[in-house]
């Protein structure tokens, strides 16, 4: 029995090898897992911040799978939509948890992909020889937002049509062809039901095909270069006796174990909005879209997801229509030529010289304020507001050819410095929870468990908080 | 230019509490509480279905998710005739009902998604006594509502009681001038079971959400911790 058993298995066995073989004679398998998987060397310096491209394609890949769920029951007919989509919400099994985990899947693609973003602008990711990563993650980001704008129309709710009826109305104030444009877009003089096809169209293939194929050259081009890192050196230019990088570790199976422990904190986060608060306050759903569109009443505020609040700040904080246009056109403009407005040769901010710091944190502040201002009603006292913070946005880029190239920056080392572990940094901050408390006498507790009672420190805690202030302090310089 | 921005930070805050809304008032809202929701269903098709359709939910489902069973829902909740697998919709025809009002009286299938609770809660309980108005009344929360109160004659009538602010008459509060067929309490209870329906109405599946999350967020600890362990093992031999 147990003969005949190992026969089975192994002649199983060589029809495996033997298929495989003749797939692989035929097909690059193992050469391209092995140059960008089990051969491609990434800096062993990655921190919290390497996360996120991982998790952006986990993002599109959970888009894609419960897009195409969405679509089985979806119905792109202006008089059928907003109902279809509760149909799914109500009547198709598990269609509750497919919408809200596409809703909420948007939503925290925008959160990776900005804290993507910033990580490349920390480190410097963008600079040679690393620039057409950059724009190529531009264009990601640009057909991104295109996405996510067209898809908002499809439930059809008040703030689906509103929203795209103000956005589409911009392009009117293109002169001369404006108007011909916006009509061209719509498919007729407001929006409609045309619109709401062609956008259904563009959101379910044209967009997710683009973004797929540049996805592909996103990271061909970074293999070809090689990562960057937290010191922002080039690992490649120091190599062992067998031409590995001395500073580099194989993403495989490396980088993808710890990636998997990101995607797990992700997943976490990601479930907790989807079954406890999937609206987020009315920032992921907003709560006039669960009114269906009508044409002829108008909400009384219209503002874009979240998202999109920075950039419309900007182009309500401009007074003239068409150069408010051209001001939010530009705020993304800007972002694409970020490689060579900065000239300065160091690449990782940890490096660099104190007005760059320092700019880049009020450009951060910026940021968030403008989306702040986005989802506000447009009061005197805000437009000013949003002004001031206009002119700082573009402020940090502009400024950036001027003062770059004399920064005083500071040594960089040639090789990788040393990153903290989680457990590391656990340890330090029990070192500091136990600077800022006075332990008390231990006591026995209803249970039984004998419990160490703790009593504030308030020197203690003003020393932590002054070396809190300090390393802040040098940070910056 | 550091004071100004500092500055502008420190009042951004209070611009943000300075544009309220009018004072609402809160509802109990409990979605564990099936018998208050099944009276709340029952309320519905009492004082509101005439008009107010609640097409997005079938009996068949509220049967499933409140724990009664069919016959029960047909006999005590839907109106006559209905079927069990029916969408609740109201018998009244569009054309009168817009002539009648101007306007049709929207589907309230996701009226708690729209508006909060705690509005609805208030906008039913905030009728007044207006003789300028073609239906005799005005709500606190709605200004110029084109609905009459239907719950009057439970409640009673209520009249406003004005002060001055800032040179403009305003309503201080409202009172009860002519008492209903509810005393204040009660009419209260029958306000929030029927709010807690229109909760449930306006999302079914949160009753199931809320009691499965746990479970993927348990799951999602272990998968985190197993892949920690992992990680932990793959990297002893980087430093």
């Amino acid at each position: 029995m147990k003969n005949k058993m190992d026969a089975c298995t192994n002649s199983l066995k060589n029809s495996i090898n033997i298929s495989t073989d003749w797939v692989l004679k035929r097909f690059p398998m193992s050469k391209l897992w092995n140059d960008h998987m089990a051969q491609y060397y990434a800096p062993k310096n990655f921190n919290f911040w390497y996360f996120f491209g991982s998790l952006a394609l986990l993002i599109l890949v959970n888009q894609i799978i419960t897009g195409i769920l969405l679509t089985m029951n979806y119905k792109p007919d202006a008089a059928l939509a907003f109902d279809s989509v509760e149909y799914i919400m109500r009547d198709v099994n598990w269609g509750w948890l497919i919408r809200y985990m596409h809703s909420t899947g948007a939503s925290a693609f925008f959160i990776v992909i900005y804290l993507h973003m910033f990580r490349g602008m920390i480190y410097g990711s963008y600079k040679k020889p690393r620039e057409l990563v950059w724009i190529f993650g531009m264009l990601l980001f640009l057909c991104l937002m295109a996405e996510a704008f067209m898809g908002y129309l499809l439930p059809w709710g008040q703030m689906s049509y509103w929203g795209a009826q103000v956005i589409i109305s911009l392009f009117s104030a293109i002169p001369v062809i404006g108007e011909d444009l916006s009509l061209w877009i719509r498919g007729g003089y407001v929006i409609s039901d045309a619109t709401l096809n062609r956008f259904f169209a563009f959101h379910v293939i044209a967009i997710p095909l683009a973004l797929l194929i540049l996805v592909v050259l996103h990271i061909i081009a970074l293999h070809e270069v090689g990562s960057n890192n937290p010191d922002g050196i080039e690992i490649k230019e120091s190599k062992d006796p067998w031409g590995h990088p001395v500073d580099g570790i194989p993403f495989h199976p490396y980088y993808s174990v710890k990636d998997l422990v990101g995607v797990g904190v992700f997943l976490f986060f990601f479930a907790t909005i989807i079954f406890y608060m999937p609206e987020m306050g009315g920032y992921f759903l907003e709560h006039a879209n669960f009114i269906p569109a009508d044409p002829l009443k108008t909400p009384e505020h219209i503002a874009p997801l979240w998202y999109f609040t920075p950039f419309y700040a900007i182009l309500r904080a401009i007074p003239d229509k068409f150069m408010g246009v051209i001001a939010m056109g530009g705020a993304i403009v800007v972002l694409f030529l970020l490689p060579w407005l900065d000239r300065c040769k160091v690449k990782s901010i940890r490096y660099r010289g104190g007005i760059f710091k320092k700019a880049f944190v009020l450009f951060i502040i910026s940021f968030i304020v403008l989306g702040y201002l986005g989802t506000q009603p447009a009061t005197p006292g805000y437009t000013m507001l949003a002004r001031v913070f206009t002119a700082i946005y573009f402020g940090f880029f502009l400024l950036l050819p001027i003062y770059t190239p004399f920064e005083k920056t500071k040594p960089v080392p040639k090789k990788v410095t040393h990153e903290s572990s989680v457990e590391e940094d656990y340890t330090a901050l029990v070192e500091a929870f136990d600077k800022m408390t006075i332990k008390q006498e231990p006591v026995k507790t209803s249970w039984g468990a004998t419990i160490t009672p703790v009593k504030a420190n308030t020197a203690g805690i003003k020393q932590v908080l002054i070396q809190l202030a300090k390393k802040l302090k040098e940070s910056l310089d | 230019m550091k004071k100004i921005i500092y500055t502008l930070l420190l009042l951004l805050p209070i611009s943000v509490f300075a544009s309220g809304d009018i004072r609402l008032q809160s509802v109990d809202i409990d979605l564990s509480d099936f018998e208050a929701m099944q009276k709340g269903a029952k309320h519905y098709v009492n004082y509101c279905l005439g008009c107010h359709s609640l097409k997005h939910i079938r009996y068949k489902r509220i049967a499933i998710d409140l724990e009664i069973d069919e016959d029960t829902v047909l006999a005590e909740i839907a109106p006559e005739g209905a079927g069990i697998y029916e969408q609740m919709h109201t018998a009244m025809d569009k054309r009168d009902s817009s002539k009648w009002f101007g306007t049709t009286p929207p589907d309230l299938s996701l009226i708690a998604r729209s508006r909060e609770p705690d509005w609805i809660y208030s906008y039913l309980k905030g009728f007044y006594a207006d003789k300028s108005k073609p239906l005799g009344v005005n709500n606190t929360v709605f200004k110029d509502v084109g609905m009459p109160n239907m719950l009057w004659k439970l409640q009673g009538t209520q009249t406003p009681v004005f002060e001055t602010v800032e040179g403009q008459e305003v309503i201080a509060y409202i009172k009860l001038t002519e008492p209903g067929t509810l005393s204040p309490d009660e009419f209260d209870t029958m306000v929030t079971e029927l709010v807690n329906f229109l909760v449930y109405v306006g999302e079914p599946s949160q009753l199931k959400r809320k009691t499965m999350g746990k479970y993927v967020l348990l799951f999602f600890i272990i998968f985190t911790f197993i892949a920690y362990l992992l990680k932990k093992e793959y990297w002893k031999d980087i430093h």
